[in-house]
């Protein structure tokens, strides 16, 4: 029975997630835009009582582990409505608050939910606790992550990792960080695979930590990996080069992962429409729904329009964690979430910064800081472009190489 | 466990009407040519409207019949019920098989062939808003349900649909809103063989036409209502028997009234479009047309208390019946286009390996899944009691606004074929385009 409303059993969570932005996030946005690279420590508390959250029983999923499938055979085909659900719709609410905030959450940075899409139980219990950050790109090889040169040679029972990692969103802050390196080049993606480095590993060395246009609380980082020894057990997922299943696993945390950085874009979305209607009320303008949209005034229309938009890209996103939840394949249907709310979030930001007119643009208050944040939305975990290229090659039936 | 203990309320007798009414028989059509002679004769001429059979309560109601509400769900949910999924698949089949090959034609004659309009009511299309027990088939409303038929009816043609849904949309005013009275007297018509073609008349010929200031007048005179104005894009309006006309009351503001085609004063003209031809639109003149009292549809008393919102949600629950019209025209357009970039070459490889043709139809499956989405949420607030206002506008706001880019889309990546009749896009990008401009005229 179709019902696309928030589910009732998720409604505590989501209050308690809106009070965590509204009461510890935005309070400290500005401080943290400002004082970029400096830790928010006020953070520590809070992670703390989303550990607590989880473990709380059923409704878990408030943070980036709630991504972890269920296996399949418990399914008896009733609808479900899980972690993944959950998960976003708390993702939502923390970045109405903040993204950076949200990004620089202790235990909750994607490396996490990369563990919790592919690690074994073994694994999972021994990451158990601790915050991963995740490196993927290097300066040679961004939306093209088959491309990576970081190689992985196997010496002994541990594996030698050499190479170049840029971008490690909480690089510096986080206990691990799960780096993509590939066991041989010449055989492509199917040789890529995911190793769990301590951050304490002396073979791991930070280069330095980027300025950025936005997400400015949240630190970036740049690592060289210079014969980084790392134990066998640390290899997440299957150890054999199987060029059949290709990137399998790696790529499998990106149909988990997009949704939720799709819901960073809806949450952020929403705090520059409700800002911005705030604004207008107070000029003495109010959005009449019964009214078409070219019988209103021209600043109602707009964001009207880019209402529909953000509805739109929050439905999409709410899809994906939910084809999630029913072990329903959704890689299509998350790339579609991620496309649309990243250029939503970007044109809606940009679009609220322009009607507020200088309230807007200036620091005094955060749209413009928003705006900035929201353009990394649009970028990481798959560009625009990438989101695109995924949908079409699915809608049309083409591969990587019919369609590059 | 029967449909309505799944909370669904669609009786198998619905499903049983498909089963039996002879989906495969072809549907004869009179020639193009024949009906393009009748069309250019009538056009410019302003006759009386078509003679209404004598609608008359044959058996009078205690109180009004209204069908139930949904329970609302506790848990998300996008899977459809097992009836509606059968129900879907059988009008998909309907579509593509009868409406879809009777398109062109219809679109070219400015008219339905009536065989097929008469297949579409054997299945029970414009009866889901008629309570059970005056024979409808349906024991709760659902708008979801609705939406999904008018959504894949429109994957065969949005304008065959428009013509073919039309009625319904009068049966269903009539099943929310009309009293005791104005049921008895016109819903066992909408039931029975032969149901009479009827329309719901909003749309005025103005620019910047807005459904909450009407021009139409309507004014008390002895006890009766007066109607002068105009409606435009009214769909069959030279057959329709019946109409549910809004226009502003004196005191009252915009209200809605049940007004015979035979009324004197009520004269109709063709009116054809930039697409919906297939409904052969139609403008409607009221010059002084007398109606009684009894006319006021929603008044919850004779001064018309309620009235206003029974408009409002008229306007609300005609928006999501075009935005699921425009999601069945821009899947349409989406299911035509991906086969032929697959298939046409330039420059030695098929036109899809370039981004820039892959990536305009990821964007049309974006957009498309998006406009889908949030018609749904709209169409299953209406069903669970919720206010529906917002979700309704911004449905329709995406919906016009997406669907006419959709239906842009199609004929840009056909190119110069997409421009010829030879293939139906260019006439999707003319029915796409109605989405932002019709009000009115459907319900879900």
């Amino acid at each position: 029975m179709i019902s696309l409303e928030t589910p009732k059993k998720f409604k505590p969570l989501v209050t308690q997630a809106h009070q965590v932005a509204a009461e510890v996030f935005r309070p400290i946005s500005r401080k943290y835009d400002l004082a970029e690279h400096e830790y928010p420590k006020e953070l520590d508390m809070l992670a703390s009582l989303i550990d607590g959250v989880n473990a709380g029983g059923e409704i878990g999923g408030a943070g980036a582990a709630g991504v972890r499938r269920e296996k399949k055979g418990s399914d008896n085909g009733a609808n479900r409505n899980g972690s993944n659900l959950s998960t976003v719709l708390s993702v939502m609410e923390l970045c109405w608050g903040d993204v950076g905030l949200l990004l620089s959450m202790p235990r909750q940075g994607l490396g996490n939910a990369a563990i919790a899409s592919v690690a074994n139980d073994e694994q999972l219990a021994r990451y158990d606790g601790r915050w991963a950050a995740m490196a993927i790109t290097e300066p040679e090889a961004g939306s093209d992550s088959a491309a990576i040169r970081t190689t992985a040679v196997l010496d002994g029972d541990e594996y030698v990792l050499n190479g170049e990692k840029i971008y490690v969103t909480s690089g510096e802050r986080a206990d691990l960080i799960v780096v993509w390196a590939t066991l041989d080049r010449a055989k492509g993606r199917a040789a890529i695979k995911s190793f769990v480095v301590d951050r304490e590993n002396p073979g791991l060395k930070l280069d330095r930590l980027e300025h950025k246009l936005g997400i400015r609380a949240s630190d970036t980082a740049a690592f060289r990996l210079e014969d980084c020894r790392v134990p066998q057990d640390d290899l997440l997922g299957s150890p054999t080069v199987d060029v059949k299943q290709g990137f399998g696993g790696a790529m499998q945390t990106f149909d988990n992962t997009r949704p939720l950085v799709a819901a960073m874009a809806v949450g952020l979305t929403r705090a520059c429409l409700e800002e911005t209607s705030a604004q207008l009320e107070a000029a003495g303008l109010k959005i009449d729904h019964a009214a078409p949209a070219y019988a209103q005034h021209a600043a109602a229309a707009r964001l009207q329009a880019m209402e529909a938009d953000y509805e739109a890209a929050r439905l999409l996103t709410l899809q994906a964690a939910w084809m999630a939840d029913n072990s329903k394949p959704n890689s299509l249907h998350a790339s579609m979430a991620k496309a649309k709310a990243g250029r939503t979030c970007v044109e809606v930001s940009l679009g609220c910064v322009e009607l507020c007119g200088s309230l807007g643009y200036a620091e005094t208050g955060l749209l413009e800081k928003w705006a900035r944040d929201a353009k990394i939305l649009d970028i990481f975990e798959g560009t625009q472009q990438i989101q695109l290229l995924i949908v079409a090659r699915q809608l049309l039936g083409k591969t990587s190489a019919d369609l590059r | 466990m029967n449909a309505t203990e799944r909370g669904m309320g669609l009786s198998l007798r619905a499903l049983n009407r498909l089963a039996g009414s002879g989906l495969l028989d072809r549907v004869g059509q009179r020639s193009r040519v024949e009906r393009l002679v009748y069309h250019g004769t009538r056009q410019g001429f302003r006759a009386a409207g078509a003679t209404s059979r004598g609608f008359i309560a044959a058996s009078k109601l205690a109180r009004p019949a209204r069908q139930g509400h949904a329970r609302s769900s506790d848990l998300f949910d996008i899977s459809l019920e097992e009836e509606q999924q059968m129900l879907r698949e059988a009008i998909g089949a309907f579509a593509a098989e009868q409406v879809r090959p009777a398109a062109s034609a219809a679109d070219g004659a400015c008219a339905t062939p009536p065989e097929l309009l008469a297949q579409a009511s054997e299945l029970g299309m414009t009866t889901l808003g008629v309570p059970e027990e005056l024979g409808g088939v349906m024991e709760e409303r659902s708008a979801v349900t609705s939406a999904l038929v008018a959504e894949s009816l429109a994957h065969g043609d949005l304008g065959i649909a428009f013509a073919a849904l039309a009625p319904g949309a009068v049966a269903s005013a009539l099943g929310l809103w009309g009293d005791a009275e104005q049921q008895a007297t016109y819903l066992p018509a909408f039931t029975a063989e032969n149901p009479p073609a009827a329309a719901l008349a909003l749309v005025e010929p103005r620019a910047l036409f807005d459904p909450l200031k009407l021009t139409a007048r309507a004014r008390r005179e002895e006890g009766d209502w007066v109607l002068t104005g105009t409606k435009a894009l009214v769909p069959r309006a030279g057959e329709d028997e019946l109409f549910v006309i809004a226009a502003n009351a004196d005191g009252l503001g915009p209200a809605l009234f049940v007004v015979e085609s035979s009324t004197k004063g009520l004269l109709v003209e063709d009116e054809p479009a930039m697409g919906l031809r297939a409904a052969a639109t139609g403008r409607l003149t009221l010059e002084d047309a007398r109606v009684p009292a009894a006319a006021l549809l929603g008044a919850s008393s004779p001064e018309g208390e309620g009235r206003r919102e029974v408009y409002l949600e008229c306007v609300q629950r005609a928006r999501i019946a075009w935005c699921a019209l425009a999601v069945g025209a821009a899947q349409a357009v989406l299911d035509y286009v991906i086969p032929y970039v697959n298939e046409r070459v330039a420059f030695g490889e098929p036109i899809s390996n370039r981004q820039a043709v892959a990536f305009a139809v990821a964007d049309v499956g974006i957009e498309l899944e998006g406009m889908r989405l949030l018609t749904y949420r709209a169409a299953s607030r209406a069903d669970t009691g919720k206010d529906f206002a917002r979700e309704s506008a911004l449905a329709r706001r995406l919906c016009a606004e997406k669907g006419a880019r959709i239906g842009s889309e199609g004929v840009q990546l056909l190119g110069g074929h997409g421009y010829v009749k030879e293939h139906p896009v260019e006439r999707w990008y003319r029915d796409l385009r109605a989405v932002g401009v019709m009000e009115g005229a459907l319900l879900v």
